[in-house]
């Protein structure tokens, strides 16, 4: 019985275990050969991956396991995949920057390892309980990335805001927890869901405790007026971390409000969606407008992230399975664009100086026209150009957010979208209608060049072909 | 490899050329520019002709089938399909041919332009979507294509971008284009509305249930939907197949470099609208009123656009007023429902009209891009190859006998003859005029060029030479088919029954058929057509123009005096540019001059744009500094969400 | 007799004060640790006496998970301190705001 159970968690005693040996197995390799730890942590992700293809859970089945703390679903294993893809291109556009800035050492992975660990066991979570571990192994993971660099007052800046707000958020999310375990009895998002079914509607702890939970899960996506850590931190950050928390974490945090606010909350919908409602139209409005007056592009693309995550809490407000499958594949989506957009940060970057500028990228398209387009395909799809993925992602969630009678919200997404193609269209413009500042040529190292441009074009080829990851998506909600 | 497999392969490899080349453009340099898109687009035309085998000389089922299928929104199915019968394979090998032969001239042509490698790209990509366009087996894929070969034709009459004619020939391109998009655009509509269905075959089955229908469009009016549908979609035929009135474009659009001109503007693009009109003629049968409709405009290009060819000195904007004309036909042989005589025109058409731009451009290349007919003469004797393979084009231009131009053309004339509706005896008239006129500036264009007294100063002819063998040899290549393959063709196409697997005529009113019953072998239809009046028409045109432009230069001088009115409407081309400029933009303009003193420059400009602008650059700029940076501002923002959601949520609530 | 609104309300206003102390906090870092810390005692404070009230141990589990996880916190916590230290020579809250707009 027992061994069945741990089979069903198998990835995540992999993951687990993997990253505790890279963390010994890196003490004993020397600086010049980081590159052993750099594939060795591949090689883990790729393991995973074929440990989790091997026991994908087949449409609309769903295990549980450890006292009904832990659940397997082909939800759960989809997001895991592509956590694994994610990471796989984290590592190699981060190999690249940390080598340049001196930063390349055996931390950076084991700390990755268990930030992915914690996006599995959110992913994975059926229980209150699991829900919090698993938030917290990747917010403490994340909080130590930050201050990767230890040199760097702005990181250590970043990583103490970070902290500081985080544990308040986490604080937050643990209060409403309490409060709902005292409402229902139980821990088991299922048993809540039924004794909600039950409950006499207007419990003040019930509504307590969902406002609560909200507000954390708010705060983690980084939705209006929770996300002022956000532009700090991927500001701060190193553009290697920055890369790792703007694309990996969203996956875990999606999964954090299906399971919390669907698989938990969902009689209590009516509610919950009425705030996301007003969180996702503050999240469009100032996330688009404020991405606007940034000159730097780390701050802008945080910015950017604000409105996407008003883009994804459109989808989940619908409530209904379209509009989860909607918004996991904007999720998905997004973690491929803004993983690529930070990557060509990193390509721009010299000597371990983030070309973190807007002007950093004038005249691109002199200097590297293939690397001008790759760009350009990102900040397309980013901005919602149709032929793009980008296009796709937003379509699905605006028209699941219509079906569930959103249609002013609707709206005003389209027209915050319209806003916002301003800035994107502002890098094109800069890429390749003005001079560049810097005449050298762009290099990077092959793997580096192969996955970016797979990354770019994947905008254009995932928009043509979008009917594929849409019907994946749908499937993990039927 | 499957057939599935190469038909794929046909319009894809010149979709990679040009990538390879679009984006590589430094790694792999000029040589590897050229190198890779030929190769491409040479593959593609030899896979094309082994197609048209398949289709043409064995047992051939159509094949119609869904390449790829792209979503589904409400029921409809958005695809990328092929559907290969006679007529895209037929297309398909004229595409690429034509297109083959223009990349190789390219390299002579262009070798010292800065943006080579951009041009061979732009070229692939042109072949791309002609070729999706042919193959298309729905109207979505149809309207791709057509908006992707309208996209490559504005920037390559852009290409020479720092010239400013040609920035304002692209502007008018896209213009004019736009009005023609917007008539499929409602066509595709109306068809989708009615039918249900983008899918060539589904709407053609469903189209005599929807013949009968009526719709009412601007107060009142009853309109048969079919009528409005082929109208509409022939609006948009009339944009890209520059037919009168929204063809202005098309003469302009010769300030693009000259293997645009044959390749798009002249053997493949423009005649997009006319394949578009065969491909549906299970439609247009259905609609008497949209045919005459068609056969009138046709006729007045016919006619009136091969008037302005007499007046032109520039030597590209000759062979662009003859493209019009020839389109003219085209159009007229449609509107006769002859769609196989007007796919058979366009194919001879395609072959010599290509060579008679890329004999022009020789003779540019050799006047150091210039392109005054007044300033050349005798170019003849220095470069005998371009004169040769020029004469050649023109003969089948004017339908001499033998020539391919004389079957397609005489067929189209005997088939208009057969047709009674609306419109026909004013093409009938239209297209025997036309005959002297073509015959009239085709060979003031040759004496001009190649015979009588050279008029060039001393400098220029000692530097002019025959072009070099990238040049010629496709003057050569094309001047083979412009010569033989109508001779080979006409019977086999048009009353073998070759085309009849995709193009259907209401038997009660088949002109081509009636044709048919009167044609005994090519060899007989051509002695025969020593006798007829087409012929002597064109000798009446050919000796005016020996007689004015070789013999007594003063009489041309004489005519323009005595006729300067005349004269002036033919320069001033009917004064359509004047009426566009004048009354549809001028009065635009003027409109547009008061809006912008009165209402864009105050409100829009003042308030919306600007004052919205400025509103959220300040908007965005104030709550920036809310953004403090200080912790404890950050943590009150959260306890004010908190305390307000808790508010609105829980106490107001409770 | 103790009732459970008793405990609720002590929670409440522990978890209060935490709240407080980060944002009417001007001075020092450390006392931002502290505050964090009694939000956490305070949702114990919570589960506990859920716990004992529902007679349900689920409460009680969760605790002990959350007391090691605050443990971890506080490390990390104060290894970021001690980074911001080294590089700013100041743990003043208000001399943190390089970061902003």
């Amino acid at each position: 019985m027992i061994v069945s159970e741990l089979q069903l968690a198998l990835p995540e005693i992999f993951i687990a275990a993997m990253a505790c040996v890279v963390l010994i197995a890196d003490l004993f390799v020397s600086d010049e050969r980081r590159g052993l730890t750099h594939s060795l942590a591949l090689l883990v992700l790729a393991f995973a991956g074929i440990i989790t293809l091997r026991l994908m859970m087949p449409v609309g089945e769903t295990v549980t396991a450890f006292s009904e703390t832990f659940v397997r679903d082909r939800f759960g294993d989809i997001l895991k995949l592509f956590a694994y893809l994610v990471l796989i291109g984290v590592f190699v556009y981060a190999k690249h920057f940390l080598r340049m800035a001196g930063l390349y050492k055996g931390e950076f992975y084991s700390l990755s390892l268990f930030a992915l660990l914690g996006v599995m066991i959110m992913i994975s979570a059926s229980s209150l309980l699991t829900v919090y571990l698993g938030l917290e192994l990747l917010a403490l993971s994340s909080y130590a990335l930050v201050a990767l660099n230890r040199d760097s007052a702005r990181g250590a800046e970043a990583a103490m805001k970070y902290f500081i707000l985080g544990s308040l958020a986490s604080g937050i999310l643990l209060f409403g927890m309490s409060l709902i375990y005292g409402a229902t009895g139980s821990l088991a998002l299922s048993e809540i869901a039924g004794a909600l079914g039950q409950a006499a509607s207007g419990d003040a702890l019930l509504a307590f405790g969902l406002v609560f939970l909200v507000v954390g899960i708010a705060f983690k996506l980084g939705a209006v007026p929770f996300h002022m850590w956000l532009p700090d931190v991927y500001h701060g950050a190193p553009v290697a971390v920055t890369l790792l928390i703007a694309s990996l974490p969203k996956i875990g945090y999606l999964a954090l409000a299906i399971r919390l606010l669907a698989d938990g909350m969902g009689p209590m919908h009516e509610d919950w969606q009425a705030m996301l409602a007003v969180l996702a139209a503050l999240s469009l409005v100032l996330g688009n407008v404020v991405a606007i007056a940034q000159s730097n592009i780390k701050r802008m693309l945080a910015y950017s992230t604000i409105s996407h995550v008003g883009f994804i809490l459109l989808g989940l407000l619908a409530a209904s399975p379209a509009g989860y499958a909607a918004a996991t594949f904007y999720t998905l989506v997004y973690a491929l664009m803004s993983a690529g957009a930070f990557a060509m940060i990193i390509l721009l970057s010299a000597n371990g100086i983030e070309a973190e500028n807007l002007d950093d990228f004038k005249g691109l398209n002199a200097r590297s026209p293939w690397f001008a387009l790759m760009m350009l395909m990102l900040m397309f799809s980013l901005a919602g150009i149709p032929v793009f993925v980008g296009f796709f992602a937003k379509w699905q969630v605006i028209a699941a957010a219509i079906d569930a009678g959103f249609t002013g919200l609707a709206i005003l997404a389209v027209v915050t979208a319209v806003i916002g193609a301003f800035y994107y269209l502002r890098v094109v413009k800069l890429m390749y209608f003005d001079e560049p500042e810097n005449t050298t040529p762009v290099t990077a190292p092959f793997d580096f060049q192969t996955v970016l441009s797979i990354n770019g074009l994947a905008m254009l080829g995932l928009g043509l072909f979008s009917g594929g990851l849409i019907s994946l998506c749908i499937s993990a909600f039927s | 490899m499957d057939i599935k497999t190469i038909l794929l392969l046909i319009p894809l490899l010149p979709l990679i050329g040009s990538a390879i080349a679009g984006l590589l453009r430094h790694p792999i340099g000029r040589s590897g520019a050229h190198t890779v898109t030929i190769l491409a687009v040479a593959s593609s035309f030899g896979l094309s002709a082994w197609v048209a085998w398949q289709v043409f000389m064995t047992d051939w089922e159509v094949l119609n089938y869904t390449v790829y299928k792209w979503a589904v929104v409400d029921g409809i199915e958005l695809e990328v399909g092929f559907l290969i019968d006679s007529l895209t394979a037929l297309m398909m090998v004229v595409v690429t041919f034509v297109s083959f032969m223009v990349h190789v001239y390219t390299i002579g042509y262009m070798k010292d332009d800065p943006g080579y490698q951009r041009f061979f790209a732009y070229i692939n990509l042109f072949t791309f979507a002609m070729l999706m366009l042919v193959m298309a087996n729905n109207f979505l894929q149809l309207f791709f294509g057509w908006e992707a070969v309208g996209l490559v034709s504005y920037l390559l009459i852009g290409f020479w971008f720092k010239k400013e004619s040609a920035v304002r020939a692209n502007l008018k391109a896209f213009l004019v284009n736009r009005g023609g998009d917007f008539g499929l655009l409602l066509g595709v509509a109306a068809v989708l509305m009615y039918m249900g269905s983008l899918d060539y075959a589904e709407v053609f089955a469903a189209a005599p249930t929807v013949a009968g229908q009526t719709m009412t469009v601007f107060g009142g009016v009853e309109w048969s939907v079919m009528t409005f549908i082929c109208i509409c979609l022939f609006i948009g035929a009339m944009g890209k197949s520059a037919q009168v009135p929204l063809h202005v474009w098309l003469p302009d659009s010769m300030e693009g470099p000259t293997p645009i001109s044959a390749l798009i503007h002249a053997a493949t693009m423009v005649t997009a609208g006319i394949f578009m009109v065969a491909r549906l003629s299970p439609m247009y049968e259905l609609s008497t009123t949209a045919l005459s409709f068609i056969l009138i405009i046709g006729a007045i290009t016919a006619l009136f656009m091969g008037l302005i060819g007499i007046v032109q000195n520039d030597i590209k904007r000759v062979v662009a007023y003859s493209t019009l004309s020839q389109l003219g036909y085209m159009t007229v042989a449609l509107g006769a429902s002859a769609y196989s005589v007007a796919i058979f025109h366009l194919m001879t058409h395609a072959f010599f009209k290509a060579l008679l731009f890329l004999a022009a451009g020789s003779v540019i290349i050799a006047m150091h891009h210039k392109q005054d007919m007044r300033e050349m003469g005798g170019l003849g004797r220095i470069m005998p190859i371009t004169a040769v393979t020029a004469w050649v084009g023109s003969l089948a231009l004017i339908g001499f006998p033998f020539f391919s131009g004389f079957f397609s053309k005489d067929i189209i004339i005997e088939s208009v003859k057969q047709i009674d509706r609306t419109g026909a005896s004013f093409a009938v008239f239209a297209v025997y005029a036309g005959v002297v006129v073509t015959a009239l500036y085709t060979f003031r264009m040759l004496y001009l060029t190649f015979h009588g007294k050279p008029r060039a100063d001393e400098e220029m002819l000692s530097h002019a030479h025959e072009s070099p063998w990238v040049v010629t040899l496709p003057l050569v290549l094309l001047a083979i088919p412009s010569l033989l393959v109508g001779y080979f063709t006409v019977e086999p196409l048009l009353f073998g029954g070759a085309l009849s697997d995709a193009i259907y005529i209401d038997p009660a009113n088949d002109p081509v058929a009636a044709v048919g019953s009167h044609f005994h072998g090519p060899a007989a239809f051509a002695l025969h057509g020593f006798v007829t009046p087409v012929f002597w028409l064109a000798m009446l045109g050919v000796g005016l123009s020996t007689w004015i432009y070789l013999f007594q230069p003063s009489v041309a001088e004489n005519v323009k005096r005595r006729f300067h009115w005349l004269w002036t409407v033919l320069d001033r081309k009917y004064g359509f540019d004047e009426f566009y400029q004048n009354i549809v933009t001028g009065g635009g303009l003027k409109l547009a001059g008061f809006l912008s003193r009165r209402g864009d420059r105050m409100i829009i400009d003042g308030w919306i744009v600007h004052g919205s602008a400025r509103l959220v650059g300040a908007v965005a700029a104030r709550v920036r500094g809310v953004q403090t940076g200080f912790l404890y501002h950050y943590a009150f923002a959260m306890i004010i969400g908190l305390v307000a959601l808790v508010f609105a949520f829980v106490l107001l609530k409770g | 007799m103790l009732t459970l609104a008793h405990f609720l309300t002590l929670g409440a206003i522990l978890f209060s004060i935490g709240v407080a102390g980060i944002f009417l906090n001007r001075k020092n870092i450390i006392i931002l640790l502290m505050s964090i810390e009694l939000m956490l005692l305070a949702v114990n404070m919570n589960f506990i006496a859920f716990s004992r009230f529902l007679d349900n141990m689920d409460g009680q589990i969760f605790v002990f998970f959350i007391l090691t996880v605050a443990a971890a916190e506080a490390a990390i916590g104060l290894a970021i301190l001690v980074v911001l230290f080294r590089n700013r020579q100041t743990i003043n809250v208000e001399d943190i705001e390089e970061l902003r707009g």
